[in-house]
């Protein structure tokens, strides 16, 4: 048993850790950067991928140097740390897709940042719906077009292609679509980041994969686990910050942190925590292993319910200053609680695990 | 026992009904409906559209041009004018300095103040928290020192709700530095537009505007701006207190919110079916109802109470908790229904034929964000507890 990351993983986070902090201090963070068009910094993107940090959402056998749960894991951890709003799970799940049809030449393309790629699934008749959709991809003698509306597609604003679920002869298929040749209106998240809702009307594409359901699936149960650390980063960050408050706000001539009722709520929050990490972990170490989709669902689910609760009692336990958008805690609740809306929420999760058996 | 309104008090709420029918203006029962903040000139309308009908001054007795309601009376137009969409009556003016003067204030101060608050003329702030005083409100440090004919006040007020449409702010000021801080606090009325004051916006988590800051640099006040003797601001406040505790379950506001969370469930898909036949949800639903169901009947026994003579105690601060938690739930539920419809944020909001949300629930999440302060102000839940705790365990 060791519980302890290895050193490649470790300097990974150190090395997102000290750049993201810099890139989206707190200021930038609750500015024009993530909520004004193309929500998110464009420079800060490409830098990423100068870096090579994509590599390890990319297993070696596809031109990466990782591509585990745990690399997602440590990736997504630091992106919560800061809450970074550059579109990073659209790519992981686009490179997911990619890997899965083997198509070498988009993955470097991607990895590079040459051609920044999301995935558009969900669709406004039913946003849980993953299998039933009614965008349709049509053979014709030019190649395939696509004609149907893709909505909320995390990180579209400003992306080259999109990669979209659609039904072609009876059966789920995925399709590569340049954005510039789709119909997108974008807008800020409340959380900030940006997404768009897309347009297609007999788009021509590139049909990528056939089939895709499981693939899709699988794709989509990466994008939930990097959500899961990206949640346990902002809530280990908005804890932390909310002990500080408690240790260093004075209210009838002592610290708040010495008033036993709110000592108890920070105790049960701290646990709460600890448990939202564990199950990231075990959903982390067994992403593409047997019991992978279940243990998805359970930490989707239960980082889901403890993100709000962490959420919410830091909001109160700051007081007013919690409820301002110049407190930078207001920012990571509301990442937070918007987070569980993504891929699936605790809700869903739960459902599926009763049937999962 | 017996649940249910008299004849008289039926007859009142059609009376009610009738009006808010009439006299509500449309378009701004729609933008209360869509959750979009309220210009001046809204607030102002409806105003007027009750002080027309002798309706604006709930809480003042006939002799000042109050209705003459009893608490009951209070409680179903309250009840009903959230199931219409009304606004909430702007209580600053109206229910917290009108009473606050008719209890303590001169008649001088009676004949200047009530007549501009009942047309509308005076739109009063608060100016009651701190930086460093909030749930520790005795703590202030704003201070009015005595010089000839004036007080000059230094210091510095937040949390003024709706002070960007106010001329004028009532303050907690400390006028003695000696003693108890209880005892050194003095109720002070000043005009905004006197040199040395400045009002900053303070934008909330979900990005609206209804709070400020208000900075007093060398404001000279005149000495016969104090209400009620000097040095006893705090015997005024706990007056007051107690008068913004009278619609504090909320519970026309929840059921209002109840009913819409019905309806968005009803019509929004996820998975396959409306969300309403998940049993998971349904089972929430449920118990929110038998919450609300349960509320509504804690709230009616205090307003007997009241109507006894007793003061309403405890079960006030126990309202508060339990309405507060019953809307924070509403509001977090209807967020939930709608899932991701609910994350473009509310100045970015999807118009038709793009929209993933009804008209009336695309700021829903802002709501929930906006909502979580109904435990943080007007006391704290935490203080709320803290003065229930002692009653119930004695010391």
């Amino acid at each position: 048993m060791d519980f302890t990351l290895d050193e490649d993983r470790q300097m990974l986070a150190e090395t997102l850790r000290r750049f993201l902090a810099d890139a989206w201090d707190a200021q930038r963070r609750a500015g024009a950067a993530a909520y004004e068009a193309p929500y998110h910094q464009p420079d800060v993107w490409s830098q990423l991928c100068d870096m090579g940090v994509l590599g390890a959402l990319v297993d070696e056998a596809h031109g990466g140097f990782g591509g585990d749960g745990l690399d997602i894991m440590v990736m997504f951890e630091e992106v919560g740390r800061t809450l970074a709003p550059e579109p990073l799970l659209g790519t992981l799940m686009a490179l997911r897709l990619l890997r899965s049809a083997n198509a070498e030449e988009d993955l470097a393309a991607v990895m590079t940042g040459a051609v920044r790629t999301v995935v558009a699934w969900a669709e406004p008749h039913d946003l849980d719906a993953v299998d039933d959709v009614t965008t349709t991809a049509t053979r014709t003698d030019d190649g395939i077009v696509v004609t149907g509306r893709k909505s909320v597609v995390y990180g579209a604003p400003g992306a080259d292609r999109a990669l979209v679920t659609a039904m072609l002869d009876d059966a789920l298929a995925v399709v590569s679509v340049d954005l510039d040749d789709a119909a997108t209106t974008d807008y800020a998240l409340i959380d900030g980041g940006g997404a768009s809702e897309v347009v297609l009307d007999a788009t021509p594409g590139r049909l990528l994969l056939e089939d895709a359901g499981a693939a899709v699936h699988a794709a989509l149960d990466a994008g939930r686990l990097a959500l899961c650390a990206e949640a346990v980063g902002a809530m280990q960050h908005l804890f932390d910050m909310t002990v500080e408050h408690l240790t260093s706000r004075k209210q009838f001539g002592r610290p708040l942190a010495t008033f036993q009722a709110l000592q108890h709520r920070v105790v049960d929050l701290s646990i709460e925590v600890e448990q939202a990490r564990s199950i990231t972990i075990l959903a982390a170490s067994s992403l593409d292993r047997e019991g992978s989709h279940r243990h998805v669902a359970m930490a989707k689910h239960l980082v889901g319910r403890t993100a709000r609760t962490v959420a919410e009692e830091s909001i109160q336990l700051h007081g007013g200053i919690g409820m301002t958008w110049e407190y930078p805690g207001a920012h990571y609740a509301k990442r937070l609680v918007m987070m569980d809306a993504q891929l699936g929420d605790a809700d869903l999760h739960l459902r599926a695990l009763t049937t999962m058996g | 026992m017996d649940l249910e309104f008299s004849d008289e008090e039926r007859a009142f709420r059609d009376e009610v009904r009738t009006f808010l029918a009439r006299e509500l203006p449309a378009d701004i029962a729609e933008r209360v409906r869509h959750g979009d903040e309220l210009s001046k000139q809204d607030h102002e309308r409806w105003h007027a559209a009750l002080q027309a009908r002798g309706w604006l001054a709930q809480t003042w007795p006939t002799s000042h041009g109050g209705p003459g309601w009893n608490a009951v009376q209070r409680h179903i137009f309250e009840e009903e004018a959230a199931l219409a969409d009304a606004p909430r009556i702007v209580p600053f003016g109206l229910n917290m300095l009108g009473p606050v003067l008719i209890e303590f204030g001169t008649t001088a101060q009676q004949e200047e103040y009530l007549p501009r608050i009942l047309d509308g003329t005076d739109w009063w702030c608060q100016g009651y928290s701190e930086p460093d005083a909030g749930s520790d409100l005795a703590s202030l440090r704003t201070r009015a020192e005595r010089d000839g004919d004036t007080y000059v006040v230094n210091g510095q007020k937040t949390w003024t709700t709706l002070g960007q449409h106010a001329n004028r702010i009532f303050c907690l000021v400390r006028t003695r530095q000696e003693g108890k801080p209880q005892a050194g606090i003095s109720f002070l009325l000043m005009d905004l537009d006197d040199p040395g004051i400045e009002m900053r916006p303070i934008r909330l988590i979900e990005g609206g505007h209804e709070v400020n800051e208000v900075f007093f640099t060398d404001v000279h006040v005149p000495v016969g701006n104090l209400v009620g003797e000097e040095h006893a601001g705090w015997t005024i406040a706990k007056f007051l207190l107690g008068h913004e505790r009278t619609n504090i379950a909320g519970v026309g506001y929840a059921v209002r919110g109840l009913a819409n969370l019905r309806r968005l469930a009803t019509t929004t898909v996820r998975g396959g079916r409306p969300v309403i036949e998940d049993p998971v949800f349904a089972a929430r639903l449920a118990e929110l109802e038998v919450e609300l169901e349960a509320m509504k009947i804690t709230n009616l026994r205090m307003l007997s109470d009241v109507q006894e003579g007793a003061s309403p105690g405890a079960k006030s601060s126990m309202l508060k908790i339990k309405g507060t938690q019953i809307r924070q739930a509403i509001n977090d539920l209807a967020r939930r229904v709608l899932g991701p419809a609910a994350a473009p944020f509310p100045h970015d909001v999807l118009e038709d034929p793009l929209a993933l949300a009804p008209g009336d629930a695309r700021a829903t999440a802002a709501h929930y964000f906006n909502n979580r302060k109904l435990s943080i102000y007007g006391g704290s839940n935490e203080i709320q507890r803290n003065i229930l705790a002692p009653q119930i365990l004695g010391g």
